[in-house]
């Protein structure tokens, strides 16, 4: 359902194995459960089967978050319109899932909504235009807002609440080996009847506020700092606070192209 | 006695994984990483400038192991340094074992090789001061159990682990390399009084043979082969380098004996030579026999050990396997302590809490 357009090509190698099984176990009698494995081992607790696909999807996440170390890994979303990325970091909770899918409704190209992989070599953004994994309330919003968009079942009761699908846009899959410029580093912060606020952030400060909640970044070294200095140094930054999603997609709308030679007084 | 065939490969002949397949190339990578031997492999291609032949996924994961490697190593030589500062003032010798004796001293079984804990080895009499200088500079102490902080102090051959407060990495301050309690006492003052130093200050690492001899009994004595394959990749890569000197060979029977770790020479140099065709000289070998075990228990051990460094097998076999790993901990107990010890040190851990498993979130 979610991943109708990707296409299946294996020459024998895969990036990475997981497997979903449902154990064998007595427990199935009152619930059933769902068990994964990473390489075929197994660390993880089973879950019930019913969250199987939000399992499979976080998986993927914590597969790549422990074993790409080829990428700078920035946890938040990035969307992409006329050649420039937008990247949006964000703990969970801020609203970077919400304004992601709203984006992508709008004509924006997905890249991913999690796991945003910048190429040290080439300072690139590379797509992987996975499933937006929406929570709770935003569920229903996105849902009105997007009625055109397909979204999955609701999952109810896992780790992160109720969680619900959308399925990336035919186009964003199709260009999935396109990677991007960043452009722009927004910081979101959804924050219930706030009006949109924009605040351009000094690029030592979009830095600061950047590396310290990168997991990855530590262990890249001295390549990790200069991908992510060359990366501020690409990108206009802001913080943006928004809880009207029409005004929040309007102002994206109007962004310029990034001024390059800006240097920060 | 055999490993899985594209593994052996990938570590004794690298230069035939430029032809394999993207299927051979995916068993590969998931083997090695399950055997923590990915970094490794990397290097070895490295080595053999063989990279750019291979494709460019398993490139990518290839390239991933060796960040992490690199990390790890800036991250060991940074702690060396540090422990070096908290030490200097004491004046006293300090030996660095294992990984970090590996890394600092530059030889080629570094290479792809993650440790992150480090092992240092003292003179007993000077265990006090070293603690203490150890706890001003900003370690601590991790095991707050009185059992544990009794068991360490009496029957073990360490001190108990010490972590730093800010870094949370791990020293291991050893006054010997094996347990008080069990069957061999290699005595501590013969490793000190050849140890070679570097660059001229008290820091030291050991020389060669008792280097293979700690990497041995640390396989074969006092572990259970719980690195599993790491362990003979270890062994493997000293014989070689050091046996590149002909005089090395008998000097490491020689300082088998004088050491009190005959038995697991023995194992070092018939598992390295059997699984991944050290160049061990015949005659070394056949010297080395006289050192083996009752037949039937060199045979029991010759199972346990193939099924220790392979891959986890499928089937039927994975609890022959489960069932090996786990007679190896049972030997590497009964090695370490007189049975009533056993008893009792058994006894006590049964009763911890059990590892946690990882939340998907």
């Amino acid at each position: 359902m979610f991943y109708t357009d990707f296409t299946y090509e294996s020459d024998g190698f895969a990036d990475f194995h997981l497997k979903l099984i449902r154990p064998a176990n007595l427990h199935r009698v009152w619930r059933r459960q769902v068990t994964c494995s990473l390489n075929d081992e197994s660390p993880f607790s089973p879950l019930p089967s019913d969250q199987a696909f939000a399992v499979f999807e976080s998986l993927l996440n914590w597969s790549i978050y422990t074993t790409t170390y080829s990428y700078l890994i920035i946890h938040g979303a990035t969307v992409e319109r006329n050649g420039f990325a937008a990247i949006l970091p964000a703990p969970p909770g801020s609203g970077k899932s919400t304004l992601c899918a709203a984006l992508v409704s709008r004509g924006w190209r997905l890249l991913t909504d999690e796991l945003t992989l910048v190429s040290p070599a080439s300072g690139l953004i590379s797509a992987l235009a996975r499933p937006i994994s929406l929570k709770n309330n935003s569920i229903d919003v996105l849902q009105a807002y997007a009625p055109q968009e397909v979204f999955g079942p609701k999952i109810y009761n896992t780790i992160k609440g109720t969680i619900a699908h959308m399925r990336p846009p035919s186009d964003s899959v199709a260009r999935m080996h396109d990677a991007a410029v960043p452009g722009w580093l927004i910081f979101p912060k959804y924050q219930a009847g706030a009006s949109t606020t924009v605040t351009p952030l000094p690029k030592g400060q979009a830095f600061m506020r950047l590396s310290s909640g990168l997991v990855n970044y530590p262990v890249l070294g001295a390549q990790g700092f200069e991908a992510l200095t060359r990366l501020i140094d690409q990108t206009d930054c802001f913080n943006f606070t928004y809880s009207n999603l029409d005004e929040a997609i309007a102002w994206f709308g109007a962004l310029q192209p990034p001024c390059r030679d800006a240097v920060e007084r | 006695m055999k490993l899985e065939p594209i593994i052996e490969c990938a570590l004794t002949q690298p230069q035939t994984l430029a032809q394999i397949s993207a299927s051979q190339w995916d068993r590969l990578l998931q083997s090695a990483r399950r055997l923590g031997l990915l970094a490794r492999i990397q290097a070895l291609l490295a080595e053999h400038d063989l990279l750019d032949a291979v494709p460019d996924q398993p490139r990518m994961h290839l390239e991933s192991a060796r960040i992490v490697a690199d990390n790890e190593q800036r991250i060991m030589r940074w702690e060396v340094s540090r422990i070096q500062r908290a030490l200097r003032g004491l004046a006293k010798p300090v030996i660095f074992l294992k990984g970090a004796a590996y890394l600092i001293s530059g030889l080629s079984v570094a290479k792809g090789r993650i440790s992150t804990d480090i092992d240092i080895l003292v003179d007993k009499a000077d265990l006090d001061s070293v603690e203490a200088a150890l706890l001003k500079h900003g370690w601590e102490h991790t095991k707050v159990d009185e059992y544990d902080q009794f068991y360490y102090r009496i029957w073990s051959h360490e001190l108990p682990p010490l972590r730093h407060r800010e870094r949370r990495t791990i020293i291991d301050v050893h006054h010997t390399i094996l347990p008080l309690t069990g069957r061999c006492h290699p005595d501590p003052k013969k490793l000190l009084a050849e140890a070679i130093t570097l660059d001229g200050s008290q820091f030291k690492i050991l020389a060669p043979a008792d280097m293979v001899l700690h990497s041995a009994a640390h396989a074969f004595q006092d572990g259970d082969l719980v690195r599993g394959l790491r362990d003979l990749v270890d062994l493997d890569d000293l014989l070689r380098h050091f046996g590149a000197e002909a005089s090395f060979w008998d000097r490491l029977l020689e300082r088998g004996q004088d050491l009190d770790l005959t038995r697991p020479l023995y194992y070092a140099l018939r598992y390295t030579s059997l699984i991944l065709h050290t160049p061990v000289p015949m005659a070394v070998l056949e010297q080395a026999k006289k050192f083996a075990p009752a037949r039937l228990a060199g045979l029991m051990m010759d199972r346990l050990v193939i099924h220790a460094v392979n891959d986890r097998l499928s089937g039927w076999r994975r609890s022959l396997q489960a069932f090996s790993s786990w007679a190896l901990y049972i030997r590497q107990h009964w090695l370490r302590m007189p049975p009533f010890l056993l008893a009792r040190h058994l006894m006590h851990q049964m009763w911890r809490p059990q590892k946690l498993r990882t939340d998907l979130g």
